[in-house]
């Protein structure tokens, strides 16, 4: 069943889920490239879980198609998709030592002991778990626990690799060190990953496209950068990362943070705003200063912290600088 | 043992007196049946002696440990689907069949036995309409042998097997089945393979309780079995009641009990006992 001539590009068109009255995911039509990176980004509710558990075969579809390489795949029961899959939680099998975990799914095709213990060798090597394929799950700490479940899911070379939340179990720490290792992976097993995370963070660094979803609809695709410098709506612009709204003739603006400009005192020649600084707090690598312009708007500036914001103050009058390029239209309503 | 005594929580001096009330209350009886099985009627190991001279005691104690294990067979088996339909039926069915579950607890066992015997016995309902509608000429012989003790005991005990695998079923992580199906196993395998043994910890906890239990039973032999089928429990009574052997007593119930440790023990050489009565598995 699993053809080296699958190269594992996703179809989706026009897929519903309703739970009863409730409409979980609402005609979503979306392309996923083969050997892509994409996430599905969005909040709670938002409906990316329910579209990944769709793809993976363990919900029904109310309405629509999902197609593999073009052909549909929306009345193949799971077990025969073939899709790899990291859960939530991981849900490694806890009986097992991770070398049984690793190989279940060649093992449940009735593969040759050899062929098996081969493979999960590899997996092992991939994940850098060598010294504990002999541990069950229970010994091993979360880091370790979700290379697992990784390793455990690719090892039959399946075209689609589904992770839902992967992360969501470490600290902040760990989870920036498992980006980069998953990244590696993703590069490395050039297999289609499609990554649910309600973390845009993760999103930005690790994915080549994003799908922003929001109450069971798609919001915006698009690049990261695409997505972080051309927002078309308050909810995508407010969503990832933080930004300013301006409105001004009718029209709304989206600005971020740090793309502006502030200096102390008024009447500077290009000041496209001004105000007095309401609060100054320092982040590291950053200060973050809340402007009230008046009128009970505020709008918030980021200065890097080398330019010695000691002297500015909560009081201080200031003037606010930015280019025409870094306000972006946004769509109204 | 010294940094135990050293960090003892202040809490056992309050919970002390009832702690040792039930010690006493529980190790005196069983102490005193020791004592008895060594001494009357008169000091030694006579009345164990006997187990080896009388084929009629041999004979009892082997109708009960068949009875016992056939009952845990189909008791087990019986209450594992049964538990398993439970955790996967919807929640409003489930309410249903735990609240006809616990009902059954409520219910005498003198009841439930007589039951039986009104609905298989010679003159029960089954047998009169199976003759009535002409399919049998004689009554069959449901009750007064083994076959009606083994229906009385395993219907009685089913409820006991459900519990232990209810609980153990229930807290499974059911996303671990679905890995098993995103691997691309079968129904079968992943029963098989996952939930068999990751259920398995209930199981045992059902079996060694439906079996205890069993081996202890009185009412249902006695009534079910009509005098052919001999238990030690009723045995034991008779010992006590009748014939006044206390010492012949004393030595089976003690024989009982022995039993029953070195079941555990057994179980305690292949797992974790602590994972069969709901203690944490890691």
């Amino acid at each position: 069943m699993s053809d080296s001539n699958q190269v594992g590009s996703l179809q989706v068109r026009g897929v519903s889920k309703y739970f009863g009255e409730f409409r979980a995911v609402n005609d979503i039509n979306l392309d996923i490239r083969n050997g892509e990176f994409l996430t599905l980004l969005g909040p709670s509710g938002s409906g990316k879980t329910t579209l990944l558990m769709m793809i993976a075969g363990f919900l029904g579809i109310t309405k629509g198609d999902i197609a593999l390489d073009g052909s549909s795949i929306t009345d193949v029961p799971a077990e025969k998709r073939n899709f790899g899959m990291v859960f939530q939680g991981y849900a490694l099998f806890p009986h097992m030592s991770v070398r049984d975990n690793i190989g279940y799914a060649l093992s449940v095709r009735k593969r040759p002991v050899s062929e098996i213990k081969n493979r999960v060798d590899e997996m092992l090597d991939l994940v850098q778990l060598n010294d504990f394929a002999d541990r069950k799950p229970g010994q091993l700490s979360g880091g370790q626990q979700q290379r697992v479940a990784l390793a455990r899911a690719l090892c039959f070379a399946p075209p689609v690799l589904l992770l839902d939340e992967p992360l969501g179990a470490l600290d902040k720490k760990l989870r920036v060190e498992v980006q980069e290792q998953l990244k590696d992976i993703h590069r490395r097993v050039g297999t289609t990953f499609i990554y649910v995370t309600h973390d845009q963070e993760e999103a930005l660094s690790m994915s080549d496209r994003i799908v922003i979803m929001r109450d069971g609809a798609i919001e915006q695709v698009g690049t990261p950068k695409e997505l972080y410098e051309r927002p078309i709506n308050e909810f995508t612009a407010g969503f990832l990362g933080k930004s300013n709204f301006i409105r001004a003739n009718g029209k709304i603006f989206a600005l971020r943070p740090e793309k502006i400009d502030l200096q102390l005192g008024t009447g500077h020649p290009d000041a496209r705003s001004s105000g007095v600084v309401r609060s100054v707090t320092y982040f590291g690598s950053m200060h973050r200063v809340i402007v009230d312009t008046g009128g009970g708007d505020e709008i918030e500036v980021d200065i890097d912290v080398w330019r010695n914001s000691e002297s500015l103050s909560a009081g201080d009058s200031v003037d606010l600088l930015w280019n025409d390029a870094a306000a972006v239209e946004l769509q109204t309503g | 043992m010294n940094a135990l005594t050293k960090h003892m929580h202040p809490g056992w001096l309050i919970i002390a007196p009832l702690l040792a009330l039930v010690t006493l209350l529980y190790l005196g009886p069983i102490l005193n049946i020791l004592w008895l099985s060594v001494t009357d009627p008169e000091p030694g190991l006579g009345n164990y002696a006997k187990l080896g001279e009388s084929d009629a005691l041999l004979r009892i104690v082997w109708t009960t440990v068949r009875i016992c294990i056939i009952t845990t067979l189909f008791s087990v088996t019986l209450g594992y689907s049964i538990a398993y339909a439970m955790v996967h039926c919807h929640q409003r069915q489930k309410s249903y069949m735990l609240t006809l579950l616990l009902v059954s607890f409520w219910i005498s066992i003198l009841v439930r036995t007589f039951s039986w015997l009104m609905l298989l016995g010679r003159k029960g309902l089954v047998n009169v309409t199976l003759e009535d509608i002409g399919l049998i000429a004689e009554p069959i012989a449901f009750m007064r042998n083994e076959l009606g003790v083994l229906i009385g005991m395993i219907h009685y005990m089913i409820p006991y097997a459900v519990l232990p695998l209810l609980v153990s079923m229930q807290s499974l992580d059911t996303r671990v089945m679905d890995a098993s199906r995103n691997l691309g196993a079968s129904g079968s395998q992943t029963f098989w393979r996952i939930y068999l043994p990751l259920t398995t910890p209930g199981l045992v906890a059902s079996t060694l309780l439906v079996f205890i239990l069993s081996l202890g039973f009185y009412v249902t032999p006695a009534v079910l079995g009509g005098g052919k089928v001999l238990m030690v429990a009723e045995y034991i009574s008779v010992q006590l009641l009748v014939t006044l052997k206390w010492g012949t007593a004393a030595m089976l119930a003690a024989l009982m009990l022995f039993g029953v440790l070195a079941m555990l023990w057994v179980m305690s050489r292949f797992m974790k006992l602590s994972t069969v009565f709901g203690g944490a598995a890691r």
